[in-house]
């Protein structure tokens, strides 16, 4: 049996008291939502906290999807602990943000997807084919600098780990221009999605240890479309190896603001602002569309450390983002 | 580290157990409530073999603590015989949904949840609600062919497997 090491377990009831714990904690500490990340990567001993803080009995974290009015604009704001089955098949998120439902919807298999939540979601620990093996495999060719070594296998001369930022929902988030609200020692903070992320497979969250993502607020923009394309070998349980957020404002049909963001070919949701560049002031014809796909493939740069060869998840990420933006054009037609 | 006194409520019935503190449910159950229906498989997640329901939605019983699964309502396979078998299993065997039947608990927990929801199930809502469970030898025609099956039957139609689907059978 692949078991979990020991550990203590705390369930606090309010926001304060889980960071007090956090910020208490002498070892090794760890918050944990739905478990269906910590859990595996417990088992692999990958992680190995002393001290696992659940955030399940902290009842803000539940607030299912609601549409609030902040400071004059409008939002659909989301608890942390809402289960991405919550996310992708409550009735809000479907009519006002689409492009969230199906990317919760594409995450893992549907029993995960009834513990997985969407704060776990998007504070996913990155992911690496020689990282998420079992203890024995990762000694056998020993470790790598993202837990218990020195070296990158994937680029040995590389003074830094390239784990995947694999969550589904994180680049739609960013092209959503979502915020993500956090609580932790210094009180709470907003932070927006597209600097929550960093380059870096091993600090891959930009937030103090013990801050808590509390609630996401995706705006509700007039006029807007957005999509979302998972790229994986089969059609359920499978991270993705390369996603396409897509988020457009028309203007009298012509494209007035985008963003087109790639998940899991770097460390971080890759936000690619030339391809946004491309498509704006336009009308989505044929040409700004190629233009835009192939802006996105020049920096998509996946590396040889998830499923499928590295040279045609590069080649798909045109063709996705070519996908992506004739499905956004044929809604509005 | 100490060993936990858990109180769980499987299939109806309130449970005491003496716990390692960090074991999931699915080693709560096999190994101190000795309900072995549930079936380990990857434990990472993986394959769907251990899934049990809890309060009626399937979860995956190798990344759940047992001891955070008190104070729900447990089903296992073990509980769908009540006494006679539930209808999802009189179809599995009567259509050989299952060849080595590692999976099946799993399966037949996931449809029982389907069938609860959605008591006329189309194909493609059948294949969704078990995307989440794989069954590497029966493939998985049978199993969508019992779950329609035992659906039918549960509307109270009375329903037949097609000579050709029943196994062994011209
Ligand atoms: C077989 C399998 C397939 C999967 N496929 C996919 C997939 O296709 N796409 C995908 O995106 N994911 C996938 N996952 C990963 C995972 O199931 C999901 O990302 C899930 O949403 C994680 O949420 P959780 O609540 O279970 O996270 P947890 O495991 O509870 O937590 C994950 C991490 O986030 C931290 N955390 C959790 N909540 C908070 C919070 N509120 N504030 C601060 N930190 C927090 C935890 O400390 C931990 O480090 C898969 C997992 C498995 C086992
Ligand atoms: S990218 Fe390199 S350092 Fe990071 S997990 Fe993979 S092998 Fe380890």
């Amino acid at each position: 049996m692949l078991r979990l090491p020991e550990f203590e377990f705390l369930e606090p009831s309010s926001l304060e008291e889980a960071v007090k714990m956090h910020e208490s904690a002498t070892e090794e500490v760890a918050y944990v939502a739905g478990g269906t990340d910590l859990f595996p990567n417990m088992k692999r001993r990958h992680q190995e906290p002393q001290t696992v803080i659940s955030l399940g009995a902290i009842e803000e974290l539940s607030t299912a999807p609601e549409e609030v009015e902040i400071d004059r604009r409008r939002f659909v704001t989301i608890g942390a602990n809402v289960s991405l089955t919550d996310v992708s098949g409550n009735q809000l998120v479907q009519t006002l943000c689409p492009a969230l439902a199906k990317a919760a919807e594409s995450v893992s298999t549907p029993a995960l997807k009834n513990m997985g939540t969407i704060g776990g979601n998007l504070c996913l620990d990155t992911r690496c084919n020689y990282y998420n093996q079992s203890f024995e495999w990762r000694r056998s060719i020993d470790f790598c600098m993202k837990k218990d070594g020195d070296i990158c296998w994937v680029a040995p001369n590389s003074p830094r780990c390239w784990a995947v930022n694999s969550s589904d929902t994180a680049p739609v988030m960013i092209a959503l221009g979502a915020d993500f609200v956090l609580m932790g020692r210094g009180g709470e903070q907003i932070v927006p999605a597209a600097e929550f992320y960093n380059d870096d497979g091993i600090a891959y969250l930009n937030k103090g240890p013990s801050d808590i993502l509390t609630q996401i607020r995706v705006p509700i923009t007039p006029g807007s479309g957005a999509t979302y394309l998972k790229l994986r070998r089969r059609g359920s349980f499978d991270f993705p190896v390369l996603g396409v957020a897509v988020w457009i404002r028309w203007n009298n049909k012509i494209v007035d603001d985008a963003r087109i963001v790639l998940g899991a070919v770097a460390s971080y949701p890759r936000i690619i602002p030339e391809a946004a560049t491309a498509i704006i002031g336009t009308d989505l014809d044929d040409d700004s569309i190629e233009a835009a796909a192939a802006a996105a493939f020049r920096p998509s740069k996946p590396m040889d450390n998830t499923d499928l060869g590295l040279a045609w998840r590069k080649q798909m990420t045109k063709v996705y983002v070519r996908r992506a933006l004739h499905e956004l054009r044929a809604q509005t037609d | 580290m100490a060993k936990l006194r858990v109180t769980l409520r499987v299939n109806g019935e309130e449970r005491e157990a003496l716990i390692e503190p960090q074991a999931t449910l699915l080693e709560v159950l096999r190994e101190d409530l000795e309900l072995t229906g549930t079936k380990h498989g990857c434990e990472l997640g993986e394959c769907g073999a251990c899934t049990v329901l809890i309060d009626g939605t399937p979860v995956i019983s190798c990344l759940a603590l047992g001891r955070a699964c008190q104070e729900k309502d447990i089903r296992t396979v073990e509980g769908m015989a009540d006494p006679e078998p539930h209808a999802l299993q009189t179809a599995f065997a009567e259509l050989g949904a299952a060849q080595c039947g590692y999976c099946t608990p799993g399966f037949l927990l996931t449809a029982e949840a389907l069938l609860e929801e959605k008591s006329e199930p189309t194909r493609d809502d059948i294949k969704d609600a078990l995307a989440g469970n794989l069954c590497r030898c029966t493939g998985y025609i049978k199993i969508y062919e019992a779950v329609e099956l035992a659906a039918a039957r549960m509307r109270g139609e009375n329903a037949q497997p097609t000579q050709e689907a029943i196994y062994g059978q011209q």
